[in-house]
This record gives structure tokens, C-alpha cells and sequence, in this order.
């Protein structure tokens, strides 16, 4: 299925990234190009083989639930882009 | 590295000598545009307290650390406290860390000395360092009788164009799948990515996490052992930090390669691979074999599909990691009337198009329908690249291939199909899926005089192994080669 500009404009808006229409056909017709050579993964036969998440073979490792990190407002907030009395600030999110 | 760090112990020169002599060919070698933010001032100031460290523990005050005084490059990558870091992107115009990256921590504290923030593919995509917000950085190396600006690979080009022109004497890196290695063949130095695990990757921009790993680029295989070495290390803050110890890599350099089982896998040699790239493979297994190991021929069936493999798994963690890039925390921000408005402006407006393109395939193939075609088929695809390098390693300790298919090529080239830029990492990528010890090493020149490296692949953990390898391939190699621009001396 050829990736056409309607789906490049619906997956922008899953990612939130805002992409000029006049941008969407030469966007789609790369991504087209790179998932149709991806495809070539089909080629190999995987039926029972695991899929693999980390190249670690080890389990998430645990840690006593104490307070180590934290109090330290200030650092957050360092490169707010906006703030208003300790919290990071922005457009009204409900209407 | 090593020489300096000898130099300096014997009190032959100062830390702020040899500091002042880096900021001055960091000067001079501008034109590379090879750095995002220089620190001289800083780094005059860690040289300072290095020497005074220095005297003191020459009075019984404890030891020197292993990169005491000993002025390098960081990878813009890297999260410094308080001094900008961009990951050369618009989106973290004005980034300010508040907290160090736990491997620059680890530099600081074996004394080694900051001279700035270099310049990288934005947000470490890339395989040229041309799609940096800050311009393209330029190899120092040249083609014979042509002045064309070259590539310096990517994505750590700024590191690479820095230690080549003698600008510092290491850099960090980072290498994804091949951003380490690659730039260092083309730029004629060392380049290092160790296991996945062996040094933490807290407190540096994330790309991939499964695939991201920090490691050292220097001019001598010996320089690349103490900077690993130093960057090394467990972390409780990196839950996939390897809880092991680190081993003395210098220690391993000198042990030889007799005896040792080299493995050649045939499936490196592809379709349409230039004579003079197969003459120097040939010349590397020469070398190795005059040093007393053996050449065995492996298999790794599935290595054609390592690439495509890639190109799924690292775009779909990058589409999740980079999803915090929003304007509200930090960096850039574009307003809008609404929040969705604003994340779609900023992140619009703030990504470049390479980034934009892998953060939209990425979101694809985890999208509903299209998760199993595409992620985890990767992921069953990435289980059976690693069990092919599993079962080569049953036969052999190490693998010897080239770095990349071809030397520099100029500023402009292969902009037109980012497949074709893809590309240039065929032989690096399948090392990073299966999260092995990989290193490049400068073994030729091609005819046009342009760098060409070698690389070797160790097992999980035996990085030890894998310098064994590169030193007697450096020896036998003798590269001393030097770019057209200089800037430092060589000291």
C-alpha cells in the first residue's frame, strides 16, 4: 500500500508535528521509498522466532522505594521557555 | 593522548600549556565548523586546578587521574551543567543542563579538561553531520588536487574533524549505528563504540535507547583504551548499565594476536564494493595473519537485512523519545492557539527534515495495523542478526571488516535519496543491533588520498580482545597519514 499524503498528514498528527502542505507529497513519496525497502523484511521467514527488545539479557533491576532525588524546583524550571509562580506555563489547555 | 599524559606526569609542560596550545588550534581550525560552543575559559580554569591537583599529589596528596589534564572535545550530545547543549538542533536553542551526563562526570573526575561542545547530526540522524542546525562541519582531510569540502561522517563529524585536525587530543562520540565508527574512518582516527551496557547513557540526548552507546575518538588505539577506560562504568541512574567492572583496557593492548581466531564474514563482501577497499580487507587479514592469528571464513546469513532492520527499530524509539520535545519544559517554543497547536509549531518549526522523516516512519510502523508488519518483525529480525554473530563467535574471538563502503565524499553528495545516505552504514549497523564491541581503526588511504578504516567486532563484554586486534592492526598499519588542515601541532 503506497504511503500517500493523506496518511503522511494523519501519522504528522499522531506525532504532532506540523508539515506544510505544500511539503506532503515529496514527504510521502520518500517515506513510500524507505518502507517499501524495509519491506524487504518480509523476505525472511520469523514464524517462531522471539522478537527481540534489548540486546541486555538481564531483568529491569529493583531498588528500595526511598526519596533520593528531588526539592530542586528551581533546576526544572531553569529552561521553562515560560513560568508563573513555580509552574511551567502555557496556552489554556481546556476550552 | 598517551605522549601528553606522560609529558605531563614527567612535568615536561603544564596542563594550561598544553590547554592553551588546544584553544589556539581550536582557533585556527574554525573553518572546520566543527564545534557548537567552545568553553576556553573553562578549560582554562580545569586546567588549572588539574596542575594544582597534580602538585599536590606529586607531594603524597593521592594520584592523578587517568586523564588528568588532558584537554578534549564533548559531543554536543552530552548533557554539560551549565553549558549549552544543543544536540545540534533548533528545538534546544538555549539548553541549559542543570546536571552532568554521568560519562562527562566521569572525564571530569579522572581530570580531564573541556574544550567545548561539538558539532553532530541533529539529534545524532545522520551519517555525514550535514543536517546539523549549525551548518555542516567539514573533514579536514581533502582529495588529492581538488578543494572540494568534504563530509567528516556523522553524526559525531565535530568530534571526528577535532581530533583529526589535532584540535584536542580525544572526543566523545556517540555511535547509534555506526556514528562513531564511521566518521572515524572517514577522518582517518580511532573510533570506538563499546558493548551496549558498558558505559551509561544518562544524561545523554536520547535517540535509541536500545542502540545508543557513548565511546572514545582518538588518534592511537592506546588514547582510545585510557578514554574508555575513564568514560566506563555502572550506573544505578542507567538501568541498562552493565553491572560489571571495568577492565584495564591498556593493560590488554600489548598482548598480540597469536593464536588468536579472526573471523572474515562473507556476507561483508557486497555486490559492487571497490577494488581498493577489498585490497585493503585483504591487507588487514595479511597483517593479522604475519602477527600469529588465523583467518577463518564465517557466516552471517541475515547481515543484508540488518540495514532495513535498523531503519525500523531506531526511527520507532526515536518517534517515542523525542516525543518530549513539546516547547514546554525547554528550548524552543512556537505559540500557538491551542496546546496541540503549539507542540505541532514547535516541533514543526524546531526539527529538520531528517529528523522530521525518521520521527514519522517511526510513528508509523508502532501505529495501529502496522506494529506487527513492521516493529516486531524487526524485532525478530534483530534476534536473528544477533544469533548469527552468537554462533560465529562460537568459531571465532573477533571479526575483522571494513568500516564503510566508501572514503569521504564531498559536502552535497547523496542528499537526494536518503537511502543512499542509509547506506554508509551497512557494515557498521549490524554490531549495534546485536549490541557488540566494535572499533575502527585507520589502516589506508584510498587513491585520492583519503582515509579508509578497518573494523574489528568483538564479543559482549571483550573489548579487551577487541584492542588486542586493533593495536596489532594499527602496528602493522603504521597510518601516519595527516590531513590537509592542521591546526595543532601533534603534540
Amino acid at each position: 500500500m503506497p504511503l500517500d499524503k493523506a496518511t503522511v498528514a494523519r501519522i504528522a498528527t499522531l506525532a504532532r508535528i506540523r508539515v506544510p502542505e505544500e511539503e506532503l507529497e515529496s514527504l510521502a513519496a520518500e517515506m513510500d521509498k524507505i518502507i517499501g525497502w524495509v519491506e524487504q523484511l518480509d523476505e525472511v521467514t520469523t514464524d517462531d522466532v522471539p522478537p527481540m527488545a534489548s540486546v541486555v539479557d538481564v531483568e529491569l533491576p529493583w531498588r528500595d522505594d526511598e526519596v533520593t532525588d528531588g526539592d530542586c524546583r528551581d533546576k526544572v524550571l531553569a529552561n521553562a521557555p515560560e513560568k508563573v509562580e513555580g509552574f511551567f506555563a502555557v496556552s489554556k489547555v481546556l476550552e | 593522548m598517551a605522549q601528553a599524559r606522560d609529558g605531563l606526569a614527567k612535568g615536561d609542560f603544564t596542563s594550561v600549556e598544553l590547554t592553551q596550545a588546544h584553544i589556539a588550534a581550536l582557533e585556527a581550525s574554525r573553518e572546520l565548523n566543527a564545534f557548537v560552543t567552545e568553553t576556553p575559559e573553562q578549560a582554562l580554569e580545569a586546567a588549572k586546578a588539574s596542575d594544582a591537583r597534580r602538585v599536590s599529589s606529586n607531594s603524597g596528596g593521592g594520584e592523578a587521574g587517568s586523564m588528568e589534564g588532558l584537554p578534549i572535545a564533548i559531543k554536543d550530545l552530552f548533557c554539560t551543567e551549565g553549558v549549552l547543549t544543543t544536540a545540534s538542533s533548533h528545538i534546544l536553542d538555549g539548553f541549559t543542563p542543570q546536571y552532568e551526563s554521568t560519562v562527562t562526570a566521569n572525564l571530569w573526575r579522572a581530570g580531564a579538561v573541556m574544550l567545548g561542545k561539538t558539532n553532530l547530526d541533529e539529534f545524532a540522524m545522520g551519517s555525514a553531520t550535514v543536517t546539523s542546525y549549525y551548518g555542516p562541519t567539514v573533514n579536514p582531510w581533502r582529495r588529492s588536487g581538488d578543494d572540494k569540502k568534504l563530509v567528516p561522517g556523522g553524526s559525531s563529524g565535530g568530534s571526528a574533524a577535532v581530533v583529526a585536525a589535532r584540535a584536542a587530543l580525544g572526543a566523545t562520540g556517540t555511535d547509534t549505528g555506526g556514528s562513531i565508527r564511521q566518521p572515524a574512518s572517514f577522518c582517518g582516527i580511532v573510533g570506538i563504540k563499546p558493548t551496549y551496557g558498558r558505559c551509561s547513557r544518562w544524561g545523554i540526548v536520547a535517540f535509541a535507547s536500545s542502540l545508543d552507546q557513548a565511546g572514545p575518538m582518538t588518534r592511537t588505539v592506546r588514547d582510545g583504551a585510557i578514554m574508555l577506560g575513564a568514560m566506563a562504568g555502572h550506573d544505578a541512574r542507567d538501568s541498562t548499565s552493565a553491572d560489571r567492572e571495568v577492565p584495564d583496557f591498556e593493560a590488554a593492548l600489548e598482548k598480540g594476536v597469536k593464536g588468536l581466531k579472526v573471523g572474515i564474514p562473507e556476507e561483508y563482501q557486497m555486490k559492487g564494493m571497490s577494488p581498493e577497499l577489498l585490497a585493503l580487507w585483504d591487507q588487514g587479514k595479511a597483517w593479522l595473519t604475519a602477527a600469529g592469528a588465523e583467518m577463518v571464513p564465517v557466516s552471517l546469513p541475515h547481515t543484508k537485512y540488518a540495514l532495513p532492520t535498523y531503519y525500523i527499530v531506531a526511527p520507532a524509539e526515536a518517534s517515542s523519545n523525542l516525543a518530549r520535545y513539546d516547547g514546554v519544559r525547554y528550548g524552543l517554543r512556537e505559540e500557538g492557539e491551542t496546546l496541540q497547536e503549539m507542540y505541532e509549531n514547535t516541533r514543526g518549526e524546531g526539527f529538520g527534515a531528517e529528523v522530521t522523516r525518521r520521527v514519522l516512519i517511526g510513528t508509523y510502523v508502532l501505529s495501529a495495523g502496522y506494529y506487527d508488519a513492521y516493529y516486531l518483525k524487526a524485532q525478530k529480525l534483530r534476534t536473528l542478526i544477533s544469533r548469527d554473530f552468537r554462533e560465529a563467535f562460537d568459531k571465532v574471538d573477533v571479526l575483522l571488516t571494513p568500516t564503510a563502503p566508501s572514503p569521504a565524499f564531498a559536502i552535497g553528495e547523496k542528499m537526494d535519496d536518503p537511502i543512499a545516505m542509509y547506506l554508509n552504514d551497512v557494515f557498521t549497523v549490524p554490531a549495534s543491533l546485536a549490541g557488540l564491541p566494535a572499533a575502527s581503526i585507520p589502516a589506508g588511504l584510498s587513491g585520492d588520498g583519503l582515509p579508509l578504516g578497518l573494523q574489528l567486532i568483538a564479543r559482549p563484554f571483550d573489548e579487551e580482545t577487541m584492542f588486542r586486534a586493533a593495536r596489532a592492526v594499527e602496528d602493522a598499519a603504521a597510518f601516519d597519514a595527516e590531513p590537509t588542515l592542521m591546526a595543532g601541532d601533534g603534540s
